[in-house]
């Protein structure tokens, strides 16, 4: 008596969201009706995508590997949009860490300048996300918006102590806003609604969970996500969008991906070490519902882009 | 999974009969549900009902004891399909392979390096589980001597891989009082390596080459035989379907109290992948979802460690969170000059803290308070991170020894405490720091040239 496959009935779907146009290349995320990879219960017609996460100046205190493994494109964020293309980037996401007042507290128009350098280097998407110092967000994001009106770009963070200013302009210029509560399901909830009350359409949103890294608290992480994956599944509509998890930032700033002197001999060696540090804190998000992986080491990227393709069944 | 009243009465003849002294069936169902009655009191229940209510007792997936003595290893009874449903209770065994083929010297090396592997991990230790030896000469004397090497040279549990009954009786005499786990059972030997397993009272792995309702037939023979602990493998080996594989076992288990799958599944992940590097991804997916035993092809430190905290990350008990020990903690090498933090023992805001002062650039000392394990506004609202706490742990703790200032952070979420602090403290002065880790980077730059 062949086993009888039990399968879950879900009513609710992942609402799909698409990142570029405006005559530049799209890139669709969400859409599914089944959990990760479950095909044999739903549809998952977009697969969980690749972003690279690049900086906006020259990286500053990032792991040594991480920087050998770019070389000198680090110096210029499009020639370090372009490789990242090249390495198979869906997406190319670009931090403006420049804009930090710790760093260069750069302004306005230097974030316009490397929007448009971004856009002229590379076809992909983009998504921006600012120094996360909620003035200067303001400041740069809106900027960047005003200069890519219309080409789908994706600008975060909005938290629920500072969105209204991004998701305004999102709004304005045909963007997507990511919203980004502390790893709880009903702040992340509510946050989609605040959001959608300025008058964002649901489908222009994607949530950025909070990424706990591997032995940094990912468990929460996961198993928050698996909570809203399940939620809009089971229908609720305000936990349906895609969700994006930054895993090389977080991933890379660990003493594990770090360091090689003086850690115990069982860590073993550095660059194998933080490259899976990297894989198993995506691929684990991934199992729990990740449809953006922002990464930052190119083998990384290659993994998890085989993983995608194998776990999709092709 | 057990059954409720209505559940259980939907079984019972429905004659209300009162022969089981109860007054209706449904009253006798009621109390059987809460335990309080054999069901043998009915005597017209009909077998079928029997077998029903006896598989409900059971846990949906079987307890399955590997090895013998300290270093055995329990995997199986668990209860929920989502960690934050309850918690996920015994953590996936990790094996690593040596074939029969290996050199004598490799294969001691390897048992060596693996029976000494351990690193610590928030306060735990955490280690390798065994070995999985292979019959890959597909020689019975072979295989039986590198068993023996390997036994002498570990106190690990092992599996013995291998598909020709004698090859595994020849092992298991070799192996006698280890209970090592028999792998395994095919359409084709069943009988026979059931009969070895009752003899040597050895779990039994089943495997399947023919998918979910090949591993039932086979799991129906060695049940039959009366083999009772039993782990399987339902022969999928890449990502995707080993995924379905195991998400759809743990259902049926679950859900369907399905018995014949009601039983911890073994991985090889290293069977499904090209690199060691792939081998630690798709095992980080097993452990993830829904392994019990996990065997590896490779062994190093880099993969194995990652895949170790995975494993502690995703069995600990959602509702009991990871605590660190309460105490002074560095980051860097400070000196009596650094600047002194302080926050809860909840091993997430450790963390973050940590992260973010590592981030920061410089090295400091942190004083960690005994919290129970919450978190700084959780904690400070339940009385357990108060001024009284954070004094007491400052003398008790010995930190006024290592630094000459005497200046402590406190989380901005606390910012309250800084006037008692200050009575409790004489002498010290007490700072408010950012309200969230993230800010401690900006902060302290500010901050501590200035002071
Ligand atoms: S003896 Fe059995 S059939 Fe009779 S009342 Fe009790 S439960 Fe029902």
């Amino acid at each position: 008596m062949p086993v009888e496959i039990p399968t879950e009935k879900w009513t609710g779907k992942i609402r799909e969201v698409t990142l570029g146009g405006g005559g530049r290349k799209t890139v669709t995320v969400g859409g599914e009706t089944a959990l990760p990879f479950l095909h044999f219960e739903g549809s998952i017609p977009n697969r969980p995508v690749v972003a690279v996460q690049i900086l906006d100046c020259r990286p500053d205190g990032w792991s040594e590997p991480l920087v050998r493994a770019w070389g000198d494109v680090v110096n210029d964020p499009a020639a370090w949009a372009k490789k990242a293309v090249e390495l198979g980037a869906d997406i190319v996401f670009c931090t403006l860490a420049s804009a930090h007042p710790e760093n260069q507290n750069t302004g306005a128009a230097e974030a316009q300048t490397t929007a448009k350098k971004l856009l002229d280097a590379v076809d992909v998407p983009l998504i921006f996300y600012g120094p996360e110092v909620s003035d200067k967000d303001n400041e740069v994001l809106v900027a960047v918006s005003d200069a890519t009106s219309g080409l789908g770009m994706a600008l975060g963070v909005c938290e629920e102590k500072n969105y209204r200013t991004i998701v305004a302009s999102c709004l304005a210029n045909g963007h997507v806003a990511v919203g980004r509560a502390p790893i709880e399901i009903n702040m992340q909830k509510q946050l989609n609604i605040l959001m959608c009350d300025l008058g964002i359409k649901p489908d222009r949103i994607l949530m950025d969970p909070t990424t706990g890294a591997l032995g940094y608290g990912l468990e929460y992480t996961y198993s928050v996500m698996e909570r809203l994956r399940l939620a809009a599944l089971g229908g609720d509509s305000m936990t349906s969008m895609p969700m994006l998890c930054t895993v090389g930032h977080e991933a890379w700033r660990q003493k594990e991906a770090k360091s090689s002197d003086g850690v115990p001999e069982a860590w073993g060696s550095l660059e194998e070490r933080g490259i899976l540090w990297e894989e198993l804190t995506a691929t684990t998000l991934m199992s729990a519902g990740a449809d953006i992986v922002v990464l930052r080491h190119p083998r990384t990227v290659e993994m998890v882009k085989s993983t995608i393709k194998k776990l999709m069944g092709s | 999974m057990a059954l409720t009243g209505l559940e259980i009465y939907k079984l019972l003849p429905k004659t209300n009969c009162k022969k089981c002294g109860f007054p209706t069936c449904l009253a006798f169902a009621m109390k059987l549900s809460q335990k309080g009655i054999e069901l043998s009191a009915c005597p017209d229940v009909s077998d079928a009902a029997k077998a029903a209510l006896e598989a409900a007792s059971q846990p949906p997936v079987r307890l399955i004891t590997v090895g013998a003595g300290d270093k055995a290893f329990s995997v199986g009874n668990e209860v929920v399909l989502f960690r934050h449903e309850k918690t996920f209770y015994n953590e996936p065994g990790l094996l690593v392979t040596i074939k029969d083929t290996d050199s004598a010297d490799s294969a001691a090396k390897l048992v060596s390096d693996v029976s000494a592997y351990a690193v610590e991990r928030v306060g735990k230790d955490l280690t390798l589980n065994g070995f999985a030896i292979k019959n890959a000469s597909g020689d019975k004397a072979t295989f039986a001597a590198c068993v023996a090497a390997v036994a002498t040279k570990t106190v690990l549990p092992l599996a013995l891989l291998s598909t020709d009954p004698g090859a595994m009786e020849a092992a298991l005499a070799k192996a006698d009082g280890r209970n090592p786990l028999i792998y395994g059972a095919t359409k084709d030997n069943a009988a026979k390596m059931a009969e070895l397993a009752l003899k040597h009272k050895c779990p039994l792995a089943v495997i399947s080459t023919d998918g979910l309702d090949g591993l039932v037939e086979i799991v129906e023979i060695v049940t039959k035989a009366g083999v009772q602990d039993i782990v399987i493998d339902p022969g999928a080996r890449g990502f995707a379907d080993s995924l379905a594989a195991l998400v759809q076992i743990r259902r049926l288990a679950l859900k369907k109290n399905f018995r014949p799958l009601g039983y911890p599944v073994i991985t090889f992940p290293g069977e499904g992948t090209n690199s060691p590097q792939e081998e630690a991804v798709l095992a980080g997916q097993h452990i993830a979802k829904y392994a019990g035993i996990v065997v590896l092809d490779h062994f190093s430190p880099e993969t194995v460690y990652p895949l170790l905290t995975l494993r502690q990350n995703i069995y600990t008990d959602p509702q009991k969170p990871l605590q660190m020990a309460p105490g002074i903690y560095t980051v860097g090498d400070p000196t009596d000059n650094s600047p002194l933090y302080t926050t809860t023992n909840f091993s997430l805001t450790y963390f973050s803290v940590m992260g973010e002062v590592e981030a920061s650039g410089v090295p400091s000392w942190i004083l960690i308070c005994d919290s129970e394990g919450l978190s700084v506004l959780t904690a400070w609202a339940a009385g357990k991170f108060d001024s009284e706490k954070i004094a007491k742990t400052v003398k008790s703790s010995g930190i006024e020894d290592k630094i000459k200032h005497r200046k402590i952070i406190i989380p901005g979420y606390v910012a309250v405490l800084m006037g008692e602090l200050e009575d409790e403290l004489p002498g010290w002065n007490i700072m408010v720091g950012p309200k969230d880790a993230v800010d401690i980077s900006g902060y302290i730059k500010k901050v501590w040239t200035n002071n």
